[in-house]
């Protein structure tokens, strides 16, 4: 065992663990901040992804006793964060995602939630090609990734306030419009 | 029965729809987003062990002795459990009950399990698994069903159910409807060849993972990751020699299933059993080695299949031969053996028809029920074959697929009704959104165009185990908040069922969808649902739900009407409030109404249930694969073959699927684009097979390649509404049938690019790259890989 100070979501905190655990072991396991999930255990899914200092990494491929010291974020730590900023509810990403359909089984997703959070911090306008391709760390079984890069697609465009573009299924200009947070069907029928 | 009442396509009132049919979140959607979501590996009990399996080296052996004394003595060590200590042997489906959940005597895959460990962490278990000692005797390993299916001599199950085995054939099933030999000889071409589909497995990203808790009043509850949580509570009476009313089986939120997590599995038994031993909380999550190993995917299937038609194009016979590699265990196969040839029926007409389909046991881990359950494969073999009988009219394949249309309102050759069918409309929407008429044949080579089309069930009036009972329950509870709360047995296993279920309600008790939640797959809390298999939760969910909340309404409108004073007729509930049709400007809240209700009536509550109607072919096996609603597909894919390198690119993929009424747009897109992605990997990308000696070829994401956000081709999700006439306000399903077309669409599109047709699965580069050398071998259009695999 060995006691480790670990930076995770804005606190830091000590906790102790076998010193051959990993850092999704310790988040989930010690700490129990089980939104990072265990896909494979080896590194092909994604599923386990985290910030550390803002860049996505495998945390069932990174040992906890080396974790010590950079700012660790999990999934749990992007709404508190969004609220200290001044604004209110979830990130937008997280926002985006449930507006579009993305989250079916959502194993998968706060993996690549993070890694989308991670591309648009350093890249408010990526193109397609630039979300595929920040996203092929993190397997999605579910939906075929569509509704996944239309979330990030709409987190871009409502950034930049501009029309997302419309999916093939919708005859509405930007089906999503309606889909947000607290907004009572009541008020659009 | 009230559960039979035909709903009708329509709104519960005379206005139109306040909440079906727009985009609507996923009422969990925020709890996932947020990392809130509790899933079956999150929970953590207080004092819990962790659980491990010993699994087989020998893909079939006999089990001479097994010792775990040096086992239970390790520090840390509470448990050891072996077959013997769970002797009961049990099967998704009645008649076949071959599992233990832990192996007696025999080992039949590499995988197959025989001794759990309970012990303080997983580190300690996995340690004392190592001090087991188990003597083998090796047996004769089948790892080929052709070799399963002429030899005898061992027998990998010598009897089921006090019934003795014939050799290795697990089911066979021969059937013919119409005049087959006269249907050919009436013919004016006919196409025969052989097809190979081959393994492929279901991979979601959550393995499986169950607890379980023993309480000291003698209530056993178990959280699994499991998509039957009724039939897991039933398995778990029997195993455990338990009554069921002290099993409580709970479905946390569910990381992904497609069919894998369809059968009871051994860890759900073993941690139960580990709990009642030690009085202590015990957990079992398996790794992803474990999960290729547990499978339960989609059967390889060797077939033979010959096609006549007229010169016009219309099909006169279809005469099917298949050869299907169950795996070790029976799983559902007896419906897998029907599926592969009964569900072939639609969208076309044809006269005659006959299939005879054997499933073998093999020494390889069981295969199972895989979306789109059976009814992959042999439409891949037909709608390739259907490609050919076009070529050889020199017809457009979506014409001769037009020609042979099957109606609505109509019987198939083996019997099944058919109601709602808007193939044809599918047909148009991929023509038009893929420019077919202008690009299929027309494009330069290496770039080509296919189509193909399918058909499913919205779940089937064959219950696992016969009961006449409904097939599916549900429960409201109205508050005096505001808040309805519904209970129901159905398991949201990603797919949304939850989500289906609170628009209907809010669509029919007038409400905000945000004031319905719901309570789902708990066998105490909820009414009992068979839960998310053979695509049945939104057609028979629905249905009840709209039974039980037609039962409350009245309560509430005709507390309301007495209050007004005026006929019951006049009373509108929507968005939340409560109206006077003819005086607007009486109105009150829905949570009012409730209140009048309360005050006159009683409690608000009501139940509601659904059972099919009789379906079916009057015959043995005619009711396997009837369903009270077909749902029909076709898809457009766009390809790039690279005739250097043999790869295959799909650019594109146009689904039309007719859902009947799309509940919610986006979930309905979500399940197309899903199941669409799902048919192309296994197309191009992902192959479940052992080595020569039995062992698992790759069993981890990696080495089985599920396609990345990069492999996945651009994905266009056409929705189209037949409005079927007892689907939940028309809807019928639409998470299994829009995957079928997928890999035939692959093989026709390449033979539209470089004239070679692709007849064995995966279409790998290798594949490929022989098709066209044998082409040009041959100086013209050469058959692929006819021949199966060796």
């Amino acid at each position: 065992m060995r006691v480790l100070r670990l930076n995770v979501n804005g606190d830091t905190h000590e906790v102790a663990a076998p010193e051959h655990w990993t850092l999704l072991e310790v988040l989930r396991y010690e700490m129990g901040l089980t939104g990072s999930k265990q896909g494979c255990d080896k590194g092909d899914c994604g599923a386990c992804t985290v910030l550390v200092d803002g860049a996505p990494v495998l945390s069932c491929l990174s040992l906890a006793a080396l974790a010590e010291g950079p700012e660790i974020t999990t999934i749990e730590g992007l709404l508190p964060a969004h609220i200290a900023a001044g604004d209110e509810g979830p990130d937008p990403v997280q926002e985006a995602f449930h507006r579009c359909g993305a989250l079916q089984c959502g194993f998968c997703q706060p993996g690549m939630m993070l890694s989308a959070r991670a591309l648009l911090n350093d890249n408010a306008s990526p193109t397609r090609e630039q979300i595929k391709n920040a996203l092929a760390g993190n397997l999605c079984r579910c939906t075929g990734y569509t509704q996944i890069i239309q979330a990030v697609e709409l987190a871009v465009a409502e950034a930049a306030g501009v029309a997302p573009e419309n999916p093939a299924w919708s005859p509405d200009e930007n089906p999503w419009a309606t889909c947000r947070r607290g907004e009572s069907e009541a008020g659009h029928s | 029965m009230a559960a039979r009442d035909n709903h009708g396509t329509g709104p519960p009132w005379s206005k139109g729809f306040q909440v079906v049919g727009k985009p609507h979140p996923k009422l969990d959607g925020l709890a996932k987003a947020t990392g809130q979501a509790i899933y079956a590996d999150d929970i953590q009990l207080p004092g819990m062990l962790h659980v491990k399996f010993l699994r087989s080296p020998h893909a079939h052996a006999r089990i001479v002795s097994i010792d775990v004394q040096k086992a239970l003595e390790h520090d840390g060590v509470h448990a050891v459990l072996t077959g013997a200590d769970l002797p009961t042997k049990y099967g998704v489906i009645p008649w076949t009950p071959d599992e233990n959940a832990l192996a007696v005597e025999r080992v039949r895959f590499i995988g197959d399990e025989i001794c759990a460990v309970a012990a303080i962490d997983e580190d300690t278990a996995n340690t004392a698994l190592k001090l087991i000692e188990v003597e083998y005797e090796e047996l004769h390993a089948y790892l080929d069903p052709f070799d399963a299916l002429e030899r005898s001599d061992p027998q990998i199950h010598d009897e089921i159910r006090g019934k003795e085995v014939r050799g290795n054939i697990s089911k066979k099933v021969e059937l013919e409807f119409g005049d087959v030999d006269g249907g050919f000889d009436a013919a004016d071409v006919v196409v025969e060849g052989d097809y190979f589909f081959h393994g492929t497995t279901h991979t979601p990203i959550e393995p499986h993972c169950a607890v379980a808790q023993y309480g000291a009043d003698g209530v056993l509850t178990v959280w699994s990751a499991t998509q039957i949580t009724h039939y897991v509570q039933r398995a778990l009476a029997r195993v455990l020699e338990m009554p069921e009313a002290r099993i409580r089986v709970v479905q946390p939120c569910l990381g992904g299933a497609f069919g894998g997590k369809s059968d009871p599995f051994a860890l759900e038994f073993v941690v139960a059993k580990l709990a009642m031993i030690t009085g202590r909380p015990c957990k079992c999550l398996w790794t992803r080695e474990e999960v290729f190993y547990a499978h339960r995917g989609r059967h390889p299937m060797h077939m033979h299949y010959r096609t006549g038609a007229s010169r016009d194009g219309r099909l006169t016979a279809v005469d099917a031969k298949i050869l299907i590699d169950g795996g070790s265990y029976s799983s559902f196969g007896l419906v897998t053996t029907y599926y592969s040839g009964q569900l072939l029926t639609g969208p076309y007409d044809f006269p005659s028809y006959r299939f005879d389909s054997t499933r073998v046991f093999t020494n390889k881990p069981p295969c199972g029920p895989k979306r789109g359950h059976g009814s992959v494969q042999p439409r891949f073999a037909f709608e390739v074959q259907l490609d050919q009988v076009a070529e050889k009219l020199a017809l457009d394949p979506i014409e001769l697929r037009r020609r042979n249309f099957q109606g609505e309102n109509t019987k198939t050759v083996n019997g099944q009704r058919v109601t709602s069918n808007g193939f044809m409309q599918c047909l148009d929407e991929v023509e038009r959104a893929s420019d077919w008429i202008a690009r299929r044949g027309r494009l330069p080579r290496g770039r080509g165009l296919g189509v193909a089309g399918s058909m499913y069930i919205s779940g089937t009036n064959y219950a696992v185990y016969p009961n006449d009972m409904p097939q599916a329950g549900v429960q409201l509870k109205l508050d005096r908040s505001g808040l309805v709360t519904v209970f129901t047995g159905g398991n949201d296993i990603g797919q949304g069922s939850n989500s289906v279920a609170r628009i209907i309600v809010a669509e029919e008790l007038g409400l905000d969808p945000e004031d319905v939640r719901v309570v789902a797959a708990d066998t105490d809390l909820c009414p009992v649902d068979l839960g998310a298999y053979s695509s049945r939760v939104t057609f028979m969910v629905g249905n009840a739900l709209i039974d039980a909340c037609r039962k409350v309404r009245k309560t509430i409108v005709d507390a309301v009407a007495a209050e007004w004073e005026i006929p019951a007729q006049r009373v509108w509930m929507g968005l939340g409030e409560v109206f006077d049709l003819e005086d607007r400007e009486r109105r009150l809240s829905t949570r009012k109404a409730f209140h009048l209700a309360e005050e006159r009536f009683d409690t608000l509550g009501a139940t509601g249930s659904y059972n099919t109607p009789k379906l079916g072919g009057d015959y043995r096996g005619g009711t396997i694969g009837a369903s009270p609603a077909y749902s029909f597909t076709a898809h457009a894919v766009e390809v790039a073959v690279d005739e250097e390198t043999g790869r295959i690119t799909v650019e594109n993929c146009w689904v039309a699927h007719d859902c009947g009424r799309a509940l919610n747009p986006m979930l309905v897109a979500g399940q197309m684009e899903g199941s669409a992605y799902m048919g192309i990997a296994e197309a191009l990308m992902e192959h479940h097979d052992v080595n020569r000696f039995g062992l698992h070829q790759g069993p981890s994401l990696l080495d089985y390649r599920i396609p990345t956000s990069i492999d996945t081709p651009e994905l266009h999700a056409l929705i189209v509404e037949s409005l079927d006439p007892e689907g939940p306000y028309g809807a019928k399903e639409a998470g299994e049938g829009p995957l079928h077309p997928s890999v035939p669409a692959i093989s026709n599109a390449v033979f539209d690019a470089c004239g070679v047709r692709l007849c064995e699965l995966p279409f790998t580069p290798g594949k490929v790259l022989k098709a066209l050398r044998a082409q040009r071998d041959s100086g013209k259009a050469a058959l692929a890989d006819l021949a199966p695999n060796p």
